[in-house]
């Protein structure tokens, strides 16, 4: 049975290469979770693996035994050609999977709530920080309007301090994820999304876009810097003393390009984050309560209207 | 006046060859060189007139089916190929040395994604169902044996649209879903998005309107007594797959032509801005896509229903259970287009309610893999090529199921939404699932269609090579996209990647390695083929209708329509009695369609169309448009014209072959692969 034996070696390559995986698990995505979004986040995905494995197992364990027992040459099997049906295993079969997508079916139900990227995750004490997030081609831009700064390519924040994300884009459609801490969201013009992401420890975590946006989409990267609350005010008084980003640094910055090193701004220009989505909607429409689009007359897109 | 612009659109000299890199270039003389090789070869042999007469203008539905797959395999090759190459740019750009431009990159990604659905598996599946459904139900063709050709040359027109990108001009980068507003002409000027968009046009039309015939087929022309739950199974999942595709194609159809409006004629469908929301094609593209997966993925489980059950020697495990499944996920496969875009802000009650949706196709597919593993149960299990794919399927396709129940749990997949792992599950599910049903009903349907089997060793070595490969290419994928790589990236720059990257390419070069034995299997065989021939028709001991006619069948299929009573009519019949037995009463003339150039014509001009649309050539497109019109208001005043094949010319092909039948030694399943069998089959006791 010389394909018989080529099937366990491909099987046994196949677990070897899964183990191996496993033993050198890296310091990265979701199995390196860090915060709560990503923790419900690897706890979903190891409760849907435990429910789902009763019905892979009994077929790993079940179809070996029937290849071997009903083979042509030499099986022991009954031979029964015409057996077709049987209650009983119809009752199972359709039975186990109904069960199994109930259960999971009430568990999906609440964890997607839960983890509704919308909701603020920790009931702190302490406000979160708002940040609004533009992804523009191809970097991130944060603005941190209470603060009154911006940066470019880095998101610093104090551990343990929950970060409640406002985002948009200004160009094609991109998407935010922090995978250590949780996420994402689509980034898309004209209009917002939502993310609150938290992590307690101290440290660099990559956050990056994973839409493809355009040959610079793959170094569209952003450090998730966690820091301690002087480094943060520090930090903070850092960016202030750099330069304002006025309309005419916006503009520059929103071409098309591929950051360099991280940027700092101090004093974005007021309303920054709503004008950059008010400049996709024509007069009349919803967002009637922004002030009017006049500092940004020369941005792309007014155009169109 | 501009008349480079009047007479040539944008096209320039500089779109042509030779292309900035030497891979676009060589693989731009390919495509140019092949064709001429072609016409070298059918100029030699002096066979231009007989792939005119035989193959291109013939309306046989058996004919069409293995032209379909020719093209299917074609297409299969020139996106393997360019899966290898993103395999080893990853790989190598990873440590350092890429091999290509990260645009290079995107148009990789593009078509390798565009073709492998549109023109690989979509066509195969059009040229298995067409080849092997009539025969199953007893009939002599399609419906409509003439809008089967035209949607034949339409599917050809596009994939060679596609062709047509590697030598003149560039692709999309956009994928193959071109989300807008990325594709949108602000950020993808130029012909690539127009490229992708009338490629997809073309097929669109030729599948909706397959998708008509084959459904009329089913409904219309069953043999007596064949009513619809004693259809093969392979019949169901055609039958749903028609159906899927008749309502999922338009809006798909619906948003390129949007996006197309967009781009051509100023208007703001899916621009950001001036209202217009790209929201609205990710809701119509998933509302074609979702199904769409299901278009590729029923028939194959059709597939596996057949090779299974005859390589068991045994009949179907609850086939009431496998049709109600079957049915089960076509329609919901309407109801959950949302999980691909949980990421885009919607209420946590929606996302729920499609995340629950989707888990519930989960159980129809559970039972499919149960029925199939009680079809074994108690059977005389033969390790042939098709029934060793089979076993790969099985083991691999649940772990498909898994991740995709885990995808569709909303907060993990926002964790791994467009990363590797998603790139990993699709391919866990259309690799494994349906492109091995495809290989495997090759190697299954092959001795029916040319008349000798395909060599066994060699099948064996690419069922090896394909099973390795795509573990290897894909599981680290699953681990890459864990770790937070995400889909679409020319280039990572981790270190801790790179054991896998690596895994990953030895994974798909060993996939190549599999191509190549398929090559080298069709090659042996036809070397052998004397050995291998099996004129009496029935080299498996089938249990349908496509086994009891000769191996090849004649253009008319049955020279009488047999009388059916149960879902397994030919096993039927070997058992009642004798299926080689003449009926000299019953033989008549025989009418079929006549062949015509017509379906080609109108393919060739709606390549010209729409390379002319591509380039805003635009009084070429007119031209073309109008010609394609023209051509089948040609055909509507010609009629239908027919053949006829008169009863004596059926009497004596059928007689020769019954002849065979009574002259031949029946063997037993020990001695399948023996070049004893003749294709007259001894059940097992």
């Amino acid at each position: 049975m010389t394909r018989a034996r080529g099937a366990t070696i491909l099987l046994g390559a196949a677990s070897l290469l899964s183990l191996s995986g496993c033993a050198q698990w890296p310091a990265q995505g979701l199995f390196a979770a860090a915060g709560p979004a990503a923790d419900l986040q690897r706890q979903q995905f190891l409760i849907v693996t435990a429910l789902v494995a009763l019905v892979i197992v009994p077929l790993f364990i079940g179809l070996p035994w029937v290849l071997w027992r009903y083979r042509l040459r030499g099986g022991r099997g009954d031979y029964r050609p015409d057996w077709d049906f049987s209650r009983t295993m119809e009752f199972l079969i359709w039975g186990i999977p109904v069960v199994i997508v109930a259960v999971l079916g009430v568990v999906l139900w609440h964890s997607t709530h839960k983890a509704d990227p919308y909701r603020p995750l920790a009931a702190s004490d302490q406000p979160p920080i708002v940040v609004q997030a533009v992804a523009l081609d191809w970097k991130w831009l944060f603005i941190y309007p209470d603060q009154g700064v911006a940066s470019v390519g880095q998101l610093v924040v104090p551990a343990g301090r929950e970060v409640a994300l406002s985002i948009t884009a200004d160009g094609p459609m991109a998407s935010l994820i922090v995978p250590r801490l949780g996420g994402q969201i689509y980034a898309m013009a004209g209009m917002t999304t939502q993310l609150h992401l938290l992590t307690n420890r101290n440290g660099d975590y990559r956050g990056m876009n994973t839409q493809y946006t355009g040959t610079g989409f793959d170094q569209q990267h952003f450090t998730y810097r966690a820091v301690g609350p002087a480094q943060f005010s520090a930090w903070i008084a850092r960016a202030r003393s750099g330069p304002a980003l006025d309309a005419a640094r916006y503009d520059q910055l929103a071409k098309p390009s591929k950051l360099a090193k991280p940027m700092l701004f101090g004093a974005p220009a007021p309303h920054l984050f709503e004008l950059i989505i008010a400049k996709y909607h024509a007069e009349g429409d919803t967002l009637a309560s922004l002030p009017p689009p006049g500092v940004m007359t020369t941005a792309k897109g007014m155009g169109a209207h | 006046m501009d008349w480079t612009y009047w007479l040539f659109g944008t096209l320039r000299w500089s779109d042509f060859p030779p292309k900035p890199d030497l891979i676009a270039t060589f693989a731009a003389s390919l495509v140019i060189l092949a064709p001429i090789a072609v016409a070298v070869i059918l100029t030699v042999t002096k066979r231009w007139k007989w792939i005119w007469n035989e193959w291109l203008t013939s309306l046989d539905h058996k004919k069409i089916g293995v032209m379909y797959c020719v093209l299917a395999a074609a297409m299969l090759v020139r996106a393997l190929i360019e899966a290898g190459l993103m395999r080893t740019q990853q790989a190598m750009a990873n440590v350092g040395s890429p091999v290509i431009g990260a645009d290079h990159f995107g148009e990789l990604f593009s078509t390798h994604g565009t073709i492998m659905i549109f023109f690989v598996v979509m066509p195969f599946i059009s040229g298995l169902i067409n080849f092997v459904m009539p025969l199953q139900i007893g009939a002599r063709d399609l419906t409509f044996p003439f809008l089967n050709a035209a949607s034949l040359w339409l599917t050809a027109a596009g994939a060679m649209i596609v062709n047509a990108s590697l030598v003149v001009g560039k692709f999309s980068t956009g994928g193959w879903s071109g989300y807008p507003p990325f594709t949108e002409l602000a950020f993808s000027p130029g012909e690539g998005v127009n490229y992708w968009i009338w490629a997809l046009t073309l097929t669109g039309i030729g599948t909706t309107l397959t998708g008509i015939n084959f459904a009329v087929t089913l409904y219309k022309e069953r043999a007596p007594g064949m009513h619809l739950m004693r259809m093969p199974l392979f019949c169901w999942t055609a039958l749903s797959t028609s159906i899927l595709m008749i309502f999922a194609l338009p809006p798909l159809t619906v948003a390129t032509a949007m996006l197309a409006l967009d781009r051509y004629a100023g208007f703001h469908f899916f621009t950001n801005g001036a209202g217009g929301n790209m929201m609205l094609y990710a809701n119509l593209f998933w509302l074609f896509g979702h199904p769409e997966v299901y278009i590729l993925i029923l028939p194959a489980f059709g597939v596996w229903s057949e090779v299974i059950s005859t390589f068991s020697g045994k009949k179907l495990y609850g086939y009431t259970s496998l049709v109600v499944a079957t049915i089960s996920i076509a329609v919901l496969s309407f109801t959950v287009w949302l999980h691909h875009f949980f990421t885009m802000g919607q209420s946590a009650d929606v996302n729920a309610i499609f995340g629950i949706a989707t888990m519930l196709i989960g159980i129809p597919t559970g039972v499919k893999v149960y029925d199939w593993l009680l079809t074994m149960y108690r059977g005389r299990i033969r390790f042939t090529p098709p029934l060793l794919f089979a076993v790969t399927f099985l083991f691999c396709f649940v772990v498909g199921g898994l991740t995709g129940v885990l995808l569709a749990n909303a907060p993990v997949d926002f964790a791994v939404h467009n990363s590797l792992f998603l790139v990993a599950h699709f391919h866990n599910m259309l690799i494994p699932g349906t492109l091995f049903a495809l290989i495997a009903g090759y190697m299954y349907w092959f001795p029916k269609v040319f008349g000798f089997r395909l060599d066994e060793r060699w099948g064996t070595i690419s069922w090896f090579l394909w099973s390795g490969g795509f573990l290897l290419a894909f599981m680290p994928l699953y681990a890459l996209g864990l770790m937070g790589a995400m889909r679409r990236t020319s280039m990572f720059t981790d270190p801790q990647y790179t054991p896998y990257l690596m895994i990953a390419l030895g994974g798909a070069g060993m996939i190549l390695a599999g191509l190549a034995a398929l090559g080298v299997q069709l090659f042996v065989s036809i070397r052998r083929r004397e050995q291998l021939a099996v004129p009496v028709g029935d080299p498996w001991d089938g249990h349908s209708l496509e086994w009891w006619s000769p191996a090849p069948p004649p253009e008319w299929n049955f020279a009488r329509i047999p009388q059916v009573d149960g879902t397994e009519a030919f096993t039927a019949m070997k058992r009642d009695g004798q299926p080689y037995v003449p009926d000299p009463e019953n033989y008549e003339d025989i009418c079929l369609p006549a062949n015509t150039g017509i379906p080609v014509m109108i393919g060739v001009a709606g390549f010209v169309c729409a390379f002319a649309l591509t380039w805003y050539i635009w009084w070429l497109a007119i031209v073309s448009l109008v010609a394609m019109w023209a051509l089948v208001v040609l055909r509507s005043w010609q009629g239908e014209p027919m053949q006829t094949f008169p009863a004596e010319l059926v009497r004596k092909h059928t007689e020769e072959w019954l002849e065979r039948a009574r002259a031949a030694t029946p063997v037993d399943r020990f001695a399948e692969n023996a070049p004893a069998n003749r294709g007259l089959a001894e059940p097992i006791r």
